[in-house]
């Protein structure tokens, strides 16, 4: 019995009447994280995390019918029970278990293992079926903890204070990490680009503990940004915002970084390993941790990552063909 | 070592040129003679005999690891160097704990890693390599496999590493410049000397730097003086310096390789020259008054030992363009003109009909430079080469004073049909690119080009291919006959080794033609003609 299958729409669960994370318009849309891939307009009834709430209004609009959940809360949809649990991705991101009859099915999302000020940490849920992301599924990518980056990060920023220390990341999630690390090494406030700072607001309206921001659009054009931290999105870079910083240092963080010959063709002058998604190891540990004997794996490395699993472990796993995205392109 | 990869770590870890020179000159302030001469060698990428290569490392960390052979084939896929796929991947594979010993550079260099020479079987080589890479950490492993494999060449460009010399040591760069060309050995002695202040007496056999022309920036060029202006053809044979020292004939390539071997009749030639000259020029292979086509000269390269029959059927002939050293002078600072009358002068004295000198074209606008230059291709030519007659012999790509101002090449639409992944920057990105031109209603592929998009267009077709992918062939795939691209090449010649039975030079991207359908691209029947028009211009 498949408890969920791809269709044209996305992902779906017959038994409960529902799809998760659609690419299309459908009637009932259950969201695991407001992430432009994985939350997209044109469903009827959304349902998410209360946590998850601002994030998806704004980025989908104020109007949309949706339900909030707590994290464990168990619903009845149709002939299954379903609940949300914390997969440690970005503020309010979940994994969603399904569970009908005696099958309990596990759609992860996006997740971390790392630790990550921001959200909740990952739960492991036990499943009989766990469908996975594999954005990183290759063993070349291993993590140094979020706060030993932002520890290299701050380095960095200290090590010119003569020019503006440009950081390009992205807006939802890592820059609001960033700003979380940081509050360990500084008390000064950092800049950031409009787009970072919308969605910093809605992290503090949820009690989460960053550095002081100002939005750059808040400064006169000359503002000099000496010696300064600013935040931005890689689509910021080269742009004609950029050009108001006077010689900055750049930098880009992302699990890209991770390997020398991405690092160069970027452009920027530094590169940065930080990734919300988990690294080899990460995803190699969680599916074993959840016990499931099947996994279908999505986004990213999913050939490779499904012939390791079966291979190594014996697991039936294969890859499932999804429009989600996991850490943009190279 | 770990002093040597901390400062590779921050060459590697910015692109921002000022932050390399500093890193490069705290480095060669803190470190000894020995070290820094050895990290000099490295970063110039002197040595080029590998000690191992990438596929036995591979097998060694095979051996050791837990990781499938197809899973590392995946790995170095995406990160497209085997040093750092190996040196990322151990870290999945702890090594017996040993005592981490920091080991200085030249003590890596002279006894260490020579060991490797003495192996007397496979499984010394691999208890060997082990037995280092248990020894050192992360970075450190990734600069030994780089070592190892030869092929150190890290984000550390000659110029960088002049600078920081010049900047550390408060000499010339063009001083450093040329104390660091040719071969030498990595020792103290060597670093006193480059590093000393007065000049001293110079290996017989070392070159200068060469001076290079940059592509004509028209709009600047219309508004110079004609007369201030010297005109020459581009020749398309091979730059070389040949140096008469010390009663013996050397010849370098611009790559700095010693080519005298290859060319027994320009040392006889040039033997004739008195001591204490070295003259700038191209080698071509030459029939007459033109040159040869370029795989004329490929296959005098090409070959060990230079047979009567070689000699026989290609000729070559050295134009000279330059002088730079006369009667043991270094006259790189003399204008043009005057290096160019002693040039003369010296040649003539030579007579012999192995070298002439470069011909000096004249014109008196630049529409006079503009004709001359579509005159070329009858010429034997690919362009002209236009220098100012004040200008010094400088060192590298200095803009303003040697233009070069090359024919437009020729070009063929044509479809992609292969694609491949490139290596280093370009790993996991699909730049290695097969075109095909229709032939009786069916696709042949023509030429492959690995240059000539922009970042954007790499990035936009890489995406392309990866959704329009037919089938895999190992690292290659075949993709959908749809896009469309101008390819420029600068020669078109027959080859029976190529399925299309042609072969083109130099071909790059001119332009992603998105505008023209695949049923609208050249055929082969077109290649062949212009192939027959091009023969017969000749």
């Amino acid at each position: 019995m498949s408890l969920i299958t791809v269709r044209q729409e996305g992902l779906y669960c017959e038994q409960g009447g529902f799809y998760i994370d659609p690419w299309r318009s459908v009637d009932c849309a259950l969201i695991t994280h407001a992430h432009s891939d994985h939350a997209r307009s044109g469903a009827n009834q959304y349902i998410a995390t209360h946590i998850s709430e601002g994030i998806l209004r704004k980025r989908l609009g104020n109007e949309i019918n949706l339900q909030g959940v707590e994290y464990g809360e168990k619903l009845k949809l149709g002939n299954t029970w379903v609940s949300f649990h914390s997969a440690g991705h970005v503020l309010g991101s979940a994994q969603i278990r399904v569970e009908c009859g005696d099958q309990v099915w596990v759609v992860s999302g996006d997740y971390k293992r790392c630790a990550d000020p921001t959200c909740a940490p990952f739960e492991v849920i036990p499943c009989d079926v766990f469908i996975t992301e594999a954005t990183f599924g290759l063993p070349i990518y291993e993590w140094d903890t979020g706060e030993e980056t932002c520890r290299q990060i701050y380095q960095w920023w200290q090590s010119d204070l003569e020019r503006p220390s440009l950081l390009f990341c992205y807006s939802f999630g890592k820059a609001q990490r960033i700003l979380g690390e940081l509050c360990k090494f500084s008390d000064r406030p950092v800049y950031v680009h409009g787009a970072v700072h919308v969605l910093t607001e809605i992290y503090r309206q949820v009690g989460v503990k960053m550095l002081e921001t100002i939005s750059t659009t808040e400064m006169p054009r000359s503002h000099k940004y000496t010696g300064d931290l600013v935040l931005a999105p890689p689509s910021a870079h080269r742009s004609t915002w950029m050009k108001r910083f006077v010689q900055p240092q750049t930098a880009f963080a992302s699990g890209w970084m991770a390997v020398r010959g991405a690092r160069r063709r970027r452009g920027y002058e530094r590169g940065f390993v930080l990734s919300d998604h988990a690294d080899w190891s990460g995803l190699v540990n969680t599916i074993s941790q959840t016990g499931a004997k099947t996994v279908y794996v999505t986004h990213g490395q999913s050939e490779v990552l499904s012939r390791y699993l079966h291979e190594t472990y014996d697991l039936n796993a294969q890859p499932l063909k999804t429009l989600f995205e996991g850490e943009g392109d190279i | 070592m770990k002093r040597f990869s901390q400062l590779f770590q921050q060459v590697d870890a910015t692109t921002s040129t000022n932050e390399k020179v500093r890193a490069l000159r705290q480095y060669f302030y803190d470190e000894i003679p020995e070290n820094a001469v050895w990290a000099i060698y490295l970063f110039l990428g002197k040595t080029r005999k590998r000690l191992i290569t990438s596929r036995v490392l591979r097998d060694v960390f095979l051996q050791i690891s837990n990781i499938p052979e197809w899973l590392f084939e995946d790995c170095y896929a995406h990160v497209g160097d085997s040093a750092e796929t190996i040196a990322l991947l151990l870290r999945h594979s702890p090594l017996e704990a040993q005592e981490k010993v920091d080991r200085p550079l030249h003590e890596w260099m002279e006894k260490v890693i020579p060991q490797v020479k003495a192996v007397q079987s496979e499984g010394e080589l691999r208890d060997l390599v082990v037995s280092w890479w248990a020894s050192l950490e992360d970075t450190e492993i990734f600069v030994l496999n780089k070592i190892l494999t030869g092929a150190f060449r890290v984000g550390v460009s000659e110029k960088l590493l002049v600078k920081a010399l010049s900047a550390e040591y408060n000499l010339a760069e063009s001083v450093l410049a040329h104390r660091l060309m040719g071969d030498f050995e990595p020792s103290i002695g060597f670093y006193r000397q480059l590093i000393q202040t007065d000049n001293e007496e110079i290996a017989p056999s070392q070159p200068y730097p060469f001076f290079l022309a940059s592509p004509l920036d028209e709009d600047r060029f219309q508004e110079e003086e004609p007369a201030r202006w010297q005109a020459e053809w581009k020749w398309d044979g091979m730059r070389a310096q040949i140096i008469k020292r010390a009663d013996e004939v050397f010849i370098w390539s611009r790559g700095e390789d010693l080519i005298t071997q290859q060319f027994p009749e320009l040392v006889e030639g040039f033997q004739l020259l008195p001591n204490g000259h070295v003259v700038d020029g191209e080698i071509l292979c030459w029939e007459g008054d033109r040159p040869m086509n370029f795989n004329a000269l490929q296959k005098r390269l090409g070959r060990k030992s230079v047979t009567k029959k070689l000699l026989a059927e290609n000729p070559v002939h050295f134009v000279a363009y330059d002088l730079l050293e006369h009667n043991s002078q270094d006259i790189r600072e003399k204008p043009l003109l005057e290096r160019r009358n002693l040039l003369v002068e010296l040649l003539t004295s030579l007579s012999t009909s192995l070298t002439t000198v470069s011909t000096s074209l004249s014109f008196s606008s630049f529409a006079d430079l503009q004709e001359l230059r579509e005159r070329s291709r009858q010429q034997g030519a690919e362009g002209l080469v236009i220098k100012a007659k004040d200008s010094p012999y400088l060192v590298g790509r200095k803009r303003g004073y040697w233009w070069k101002y090359k024919v437009n090449p020729m070009s063929l639409d044509a479809v992609l049909i292969y694609a491949q992944a490139g290596t280093g920057k370009r790993a996991n990105l699909f730049t290695d690119y097969t075109f095909a031109l229709w032939h009786n209603g069916e696709l042949v592929s023509f030429a492959k080009a690995y240059s000539g998009l922009d970042n954007d267009e790499i990035n936009e077709l890489d995406k392309w291919i990866r959704r329009h992918t037919i089938e895999k062939f190992g690292p290659v795939r075949s993709v959908e006959p749809i896009q469309v691209f101008e390819i420029g090449f600068e020669g078109i010649t027959e080859s029976k080794r190529h399925k299309s039975g042609i072969s083109v030079r130099f071909p790059r991207i001119l332009r992603w033609r998105k505008d023209k359908p695949v049923e609208e691209i050249d055929t082969l029947q077109t290649a062949f003609e212009l192939l027959k028009t091009i023969e017969q211009s000749n």
